[in-house]
């Protein structure tokens, strides 16, 4: 690795979590073997559901469509093996909830090959098509969030994109799918990043990268496309510098209007694993069946960056990372906005980037007491948003919710958790906020 | 498959935490104030450790016991009873009786916290409420010096450390007048250099400056202290003085003399950073401190006291949660400092 220069671009506060990436980082992606029954959620996406286009006791192909896009904020689902479809039916899902499910038996003994799909040509196709594309192909957002990507691209008439960001910045502790994803699946980023810049109309694009992976950002570098107006910049190591709004100040020194969206100030972001996404399958019309994730924390043995079947059962994916006997808690995503499962009989789905496992060894030592909040100040120094978390939580205590968003702007939060993480008193500051704008929206719907 | 059958814990996210406490801060100002109050017991001998020790014990005691009588765990174990006693103590003169001492101690905690909810309620910085008090009930106690330095101090007592409660307490012979009453009644101006190792008369911790900063600047390297407030406050009074000192240099003291004399050290580094009663934005804070400055500089030149300092900070904290209200920090993606209602 070369010297690294003095990175400067940032965003002002956050927080300087350790990074616990060392044991994955340099693990090259790794193939995960078929589980027994898949179990592919019709909803993995913000949004409405997919529509299931296959009957109990259909035979399908891997990669075949299984459900289709049910209207604008949807979209596809492809078989992520060759079998048999079991059952349609309800599965325990990551929220809690029993969500309507294709459970798919693999067959053993097929050669699970992918046939190519219709193509959709980069040179060719019109910004509609891509996006149209882009639904078809069921890409969503694979930074975390599971938010389509075409509605994302889908930019209004009144608005004009001058500048397309590639979020390569991984500012999760723990997670280094990324990382390995801009290391290895370099050529599909760019090609990605091609679709992405015509379907937008975007005159150039950024790929912002965390400065703790120079690696990745040499490599990029050193294969942009010649005359591909393409730029790789290092940002500082900080958390949530990965948070599109974090990204877009520290890049380009703008600031995204409150209840705004990137595309008010000219922007689309988009995360690396998606842009690579939309780079492998467009060329060769398929679908998304798959996906890297980091398996990583102290209760797993064999931690590495595998790429997972999505529909994989939880249990069995643990299973075969090596999960250690003493495990008492799972995390899907990072361990910063990620969340806790109470069931490994849940499947993993397109917005799963990670899975981070503990031993009771860390959750019996984990700080729990409640001081009072001593006005110490390290929330409101944390806060990237520059809200003020001590204020919202004394609000929140006394119940005053409409008070907070009203006169402090809590519906701006986007719980990244650094206030909860500095707070020395252990207030559940993120936990209070989300309660708070649980009942607003509740109350609103009511209205 | 072979997984465990174990109940997993759910928590919410963020899953992994700062492993600063509040217990870590508190314990790490008392680590920080334990040099001042060494160095005060080798200025005063046990007078002042007599104080230190009193005034500690009598606002922990107090702590453990409100918390018995209120039925709650007992807070002792926050540290933050223990920073008020040793603060209390080292605004004392070394000489009061220890029963006012001990008066200040649980005045400070149940007059200036425990009253207001405990830890993190507190209005004002509990110590000072404590030191207040005690000047308004014991005017001449509190202003009645010893002189550092003398050749027994570990040997013997001042006569007044052991009066009786209640009693009228006997004076030594060699009581001295500080630095700041020199200056406000006699027009005496101490030396700067005197007064920045502390080899002066004055309260038992109030002395050497070059101690309080370095202490001072531990904590903030520690992110344990905000250094805006001392530095603007030093900034304030040393720009106000010198403004003063230029137009009348006879009346009015140079600006080194303001910033290392009496308890402006003390107060600016420990006692108006009390988190608690000091604002939380950094805009907020910059008025807090310059309005302590201001107070100090006006009480200091125009008030009936030599010293300032404790009533300023006071005053700071009073005005604090007003500053709180009006300063609000600009929120991403607005222009506007005040949110819209």
């Amino acid at each position: 690795m070369e010297a690294t220069p003095t990175v400067r671009k940032t965003f002002a506060h956050g927080i300087h979590p350790p990074d616990f990436k060392e044991e994955t980082r340099s693990k090259p992606i790794r193939r995960f073997p078929f589980a027994p029954v898949m179990i592919v959620p019709l909803s993995q996406h913000i949004g409405k559901p997919a529509k299931p286009v296959v009957a109990e006791g259909q035979e399908v192909e891997r990669g075949q469509l299984i459900a289709e896009p049910d209207g604008f904020v949807s979209v596809a689902m492809h078989a992520p093996a060759s079998g048999i479809i079991r059952k349609i039916g309800l599965a325990p899902h990551q929220s809690g909830r029993m969500v309507e499910s294709i459970f798919l038996q693999p067959f053993p003994a097929s050669g699970q090959q992918v046939d190519p799909g219709t193509p959709c040509e980069v040179e060719t196709a019109s910004p509609k098509e891509i996006i149209t594309a882009i639904q078809h192909a069921g890409i969503v957002g694979l930074g975390g969030a599971a938010f389509p990507t075409h509605v994302k691209l889908s930019i209004p008439e009144d608005k004009r994109i001058d500048t397309l960001i590639i979020n390569g910045v991984e500012c999760e502790p723990y997670l280094t799918t990324d990382h390995r994803v801009m290391l290895e699946q370099t050529g599909d980023i760019f090609t990605g990043i091609r679709y992405v810049l015509k379907a937008t109309g975007a005159k150039r694009a950024i790929i912002g990268i965390e400065a703790n992976k120079p690696d990745a950002a040499l490599k990029l570098r050193r294969s942009i496309p010649e005359e591909m107006p393409v730029n790789v910049e290092l940002v500082k190591v900080k958390y949530p510098q990965g948070a599109e709004k974090m990204l877009i100040t520290a890049l380009l020194g703008r600031e995204v209007p409150s209840g705004g969206l990137p595309a008010d100030v000219h922007v689309v972001v988009i995360n690396v694993a998606t842009a690579a996404e939309i780079g492998r399958l467009l060329p060769r019309g398929r679908g998304i069946i798959e996906r890297v994730i980091t398996i990583t924390g102290p209760a797993i043995s064999k931690k590495g960056n595998y790429l997972i079947p999505i529909g994989t059962p939880l249990r069995y994916a643990l299973d075969q990372a090596g999960l250690h006997e003493d495990v008492s808690e799972v995390v899907l995503g990072g361990p910063m906005m990620g969340q806790a499962v109470s069931s490994l009989d849940i499947p993993i789905t397109k917005g799963t980037s990670g899975i981070v496992a503990f031993t009771s060894a860390e959750t019996n030592h984990r700080p729990e007491k409640i001081y009072p909040c001593i006005h110490c100040a390290y929330c409101v120094d944390a806060c990237p948003l520059f809200l003020n978390p001590s204020r919202l939580g004394i609000l929140a205590k006394q119940g005053e919710y409409e008070r907070m968003a009203a006169e402090y702007h809590l519906m701006d939060c986007f719980e990244c958790g650094s206030c909860s993480w500095v707070c020395p008193s252990n207030i559940p500051l993120v936990q209070y906020f989300r309660i708070a704008k649980g009942i607003i929206r509740e109350k609103k719907a009511q209205s | 498959m072979s997984l465990p059958k174990k109940t997993l814990e759910i928590r919410t996210s963020p899953h992994l935490k700062s492993p600063i406490q509040t217990d870590t801060i508190m314990r790490n100002v008392v680590y920080a104030l334990l040099p001042v109050a060494a160095f005060a017991v080798y200025l005063f001998g046990l007078a002042a450790l007599l104080v230190l020790l009193v005034s500690t014990l009598a606002a922990v005691l107090t702590e453990h016991f409100l918390c018995i009588l209120n039925h709650r765990e007992s807070t002792i174990g926050d540290w933050s009873a223990v920073i008020t006693g040793l603060l209390l103590g080292l605004t004392l003169p070394p000489a009061l009786p220890l029963w006012m001492v001990a008066c200040g101690g649980i005045i400070a905690i149940a007059l200036g916290k425990f009253m207001f909810g405990g830890l993190g309620y507190n209005s004002f910085n509990p110590a000072l409420v404590g030191r207040a008090v005690l000047q308004a009930s014991f005017p001449v106690a509190i202003t009645t010096w010893y002189p550092a330095m003398t050749p027994d101090r570990f040997s013997s007592l001042p006569a007044s450390s052991l009066t009786m409660p209640f009693m009228k307490p006997v004076w030594d012979t060699v009581t001295t007048a500080t630095p700041l009453g020199q200056m406000k009644f006699e027009h005496i101006a101490a030396e700067t250099d005197k007064l920045f190792f502390g080899m002066s008369g004055g309260s038992v911790g109030e002395t050497s400056a070059l101690i309080i900063l370095i202490c001072g600047a531990y904590l903030a390297a520690r992110n344990m202290l905000n250094w805006r407030i001392p530095v603007t406050i030093f900034a304030v009074v040393a720009g106000l003085t010198a403004i003063f000192h230029g137009i009348s240099p006879e009346t009015y003291p140079t600006p080194q003399f303001m910033l290392f004399s009496g308890g402006l050290m003390l107060g600016a580094v420990f006692m108006a950073t009390d988190m608690v009663a000091s604002p939380l934005t950094t805009p907020g804070v910059i008025v807090y401190s310059a309005v302590i400055g201001v107070m100090i500089v006006v009480i200091r030149f125009w008030g009936g006291l030599p010293e300032g300092v404790m009533y300023a900070i006071l005053f700071g904290n009073a005005v604090s949660p007003l500053i709180e209200r009006s300063i609000q920090p600009r929120v991403y993606g607005t222009t506007s400092r005040r949110a819209k209602a």
